[in-house]
């Protein structure tokens, strides 16, 4: 009755994640969405507590243990959630992320442990007398494949999660090495040999540590030598996620933690794997299914091949371009002088970028809109899909400035207005608004699509200095005749532009 | 080959499990607005936090004495319930913002 029930509860808590899911990818529903699968996984975990016994029909011990950890893990969870600023989300979930993996292959650890000690008393007894130790070890080699696959995705998850968590945090620069391409291959290709290899042993290394194979009393135990190759793949995936993660450049960030989002899913699908828990096994499967595609998308969202994001092409390249690329000098505007332009006009368009994100900009920027608007100036933002560090990232932040969702221009929209606009202000953007992605075929950016704000009258551009983007290359744009320049903290100029035109 | 052939059939439930989650995740994600990229993300991100589920079962069936398995899994426990507590948070925190706009409207 007790396990009816308990399947009863993976099962709705399942049919929560699916529904969950669904209802987030929904902008209407999208908060509901994220409550049902919350509420589906406590469903699941009340079940798990409350009614989970063991094959032998012994029920969880261990509960002290239990609930310390839950109360801990919530309340750091917790009051590291609500704390959080709304510009350093995309390193929150990394970290989130990198956490997940962790669990994932702790699990695999304990799990392998446990594994490699073959009571043979027990498993004759479940598998009926004619089972052999040989086949019995054989059974085992599934789930030790399945083991190695948690431990080893759920491990490169957490480091590569780590590495992305310093990089967006800029506690952790970009490396790049010679080599490196081909030490990474290496690294995986060493960690696929391994875990062939130590499969392939384990069937023969089991040795009796204690007691009569022929009284049905002795305990089975892996030699050595597959426990030093366990530890071995270990190192390997803990230095591959460090590695892997390494060279690739921040703006593409978002893309390696959803790909580390979709791992850290599949290793948690093989955790229910192991334990034929379904609920797990759904939750990790569709996030890993679900990760995937989402990390394709976003790719697509910058005209990007995901092999080209992963190899790190985009760093290497451009360097190559840097060179050449500088002409002419910018032209710089005072504040109060971008202060007539912006209240004489009649359409102005706002495109933020990272700046303002970093700058912490979101608020002022929403005074500033509100100034012009009260003067008969038509104010509207575009929002290039990729602006700032994560897709939507702009969204999020101007909507806890309280900006008018139907403000957000999306790319085409926005580009079929710039042609109408007066005044184009640019809030630490660089990248997205790089006219060399339409018409320099030698740039590493070429084809992605950008926002073309050079088709409005004038363009203002705040940055705070004249350094490239996270793609590492000049920005044409900065240099024409119908730019200006406004440097300064975005925060700080928009203060400052608010306060002029006030007094105008 | 014995092997991949006895594991099939002992698993062959879990494999179709396996086989229409990744169907179901592919055809739910698929025409999702740029705009919730972020949220989608941290959402499936608490979602694989399921995995705590594991972690419990696993610090709940280890003997007493096995001192390093308990504290791995205690740890495991800890930063499992971080990833699915602080992922639902930091989700339902974004998306509360969008809601907000929604109402005025």
């Amino acid at each position: 009755m007790s396990n009816s029930l308990l399947l009863l509860s993976y099962l709705i808590g399942s049919i929560g994640f699916i529904i969950g899911l669904k209802m987030l990818s929904h902008p209407a529903t999208a908060r509901r969405g994220n409550l049902v699968a919350a509420g589906g996984f406590l469903i699941a975990l009340i079940g798990t507590l409350v009614l989970y016994h063991d094959s032998n029909g012994k029920h969880l011990h261990n509960y002290g243990w239990i609930f310390a950890g839950l109360v801990i893990g919530g309340i750091i969870g917790v009051v590291s959630a609500r704390k959080v600023k709304m510009t350093a989300m995309p390193e929150m979930v990394s970290m989130f992320n990198g956490m997940g993996g962790l669990c994932a292959a702790l699990i695999g650890i304990i799990e392998f442990d446990h594994k490699v000690h073959l009571p043979v008393r027990e498993y004759l007894l479940l598998n009926g007398q004619t089972i052999s130790i040989l086949s019995d070890a054989t059974i085992q080699t599934g789930l030790i494949l399945i083991l190695l696959i948690e431990v080893v995705i759920g491990t490169v998850s957490f480091t590569g999660s780590m590495v992305a968590w310093g990089k967006l945090a800029g506690s952790i620069k970009d490396r790049v090495f010679k080599g490196q391409r081909i030490i990474n291959f290496a690294m995986l290709a060493g960690i696929v040999v391994l875990v062939i290899y130590l499969l392939s042993i384990c069937p023969r290394h089991f040795q009796i540590i204690n007691g009569e194979l022929a009284g049905l009393n002795a305990t089975l135990q892996i030699s050595n030598t597959a426990v030093i190759i366990f530890c071995i793949i270990i190192l390997l995936a803990i230095l591959y996620g460090i590695f892997f993660v390494m060279p690739i450049g921040g703006a593409d960030m978002p893309v390696v933690i959803s790909l580390l989002n979709a791992c850290t899913g599949v290793a948690a699908g093989c955790g229910g794997l192991l334990y034929n828990n379904a609920v797990m096994i759904t939750g990790g499967i569709l996030v890993g299914a679900a990760g995937g595609i989402l990390t394709i998308l976003m790719c697509k969202a910058m005209n990007r091949s995901l092999k080209n994001v992963l190899l790190g092409a985009f760093g290497s390249a451009a360097k190559k371009v840097e060179g050449g690329a500088t002409h002419g000098s910018v032209k710089e505007i005072s504040v109060s002088d971008a202060a007539v332009v912006l209240a004489y006009a009649h359409k102005v368009l706002i495109v933020p970028g990272y700046g303002l994100a970093v700058a912490q900009a979101q608020h002022a920027c929403h005074e500033l809109e509100k100034l012009l608007e009260s003067k008969g100036v038509e104010v509207e933002y575009a929002i290039h899909p990729v602006a700032g560090r994560m897709p939507g990232h702009m969204n999020v932040l101007l909507a806890e400035a309280d900006v008018s969702y139907d403000k957000l221009l999306e790319m085409e929209n926005a580009n079929a207005e710039f042609p109408a606009t007066d005044a184009v202000l640019i809030l630490g953007a660089n990248d997205v608004v790089n006219p060399a992605a339409k018409n320099d075929p030698s740039s590493p950016i070429y084809g992605m699509p950008v926002l073309e704000v050079d088709k409005a009258r004038m363009v203002i551009v705040n940055k705070r200095s004249m350094k490239p983007g996270y793609a590492g290359i000049d920005n044409a744009l900065f240099f024409e005749p119908k730019t200006s320049m406004l440097f300064g903290d975005a925060k700080q100029v928009l203060q400052a532009l608010t306060a002029e035109i006030k007094q105008m | 080959m014995q092997i991949l052939i006895s594991f099939f059939q002992q698993n062959i439930n879990m494999i179709y499990i396996i086989v229409l989650s990744i169907f179901l995740g592919i055809e739910v994600i698929s025409r999702v607005p740029s705009v919730l990229h972020t949220p989608l993300m941290s959402g499936a991100n608490a979602i694989h936090g399921v995995v705590v589920i594991g972690a419990i079962i696993i610090m709940g069936t280890v003997e007493p004495g096995n001192v390093p398995a308990i504290i791995l899994g205690f740890i495991a426990v800890i930063v499992g319930t971080l990833n699915v507590i602080g992922g639902y948070v930091v989700t339902d925190r974004m998306l509360e913002m969008f809601s907000k706009k929604k109402r005025k409207e």
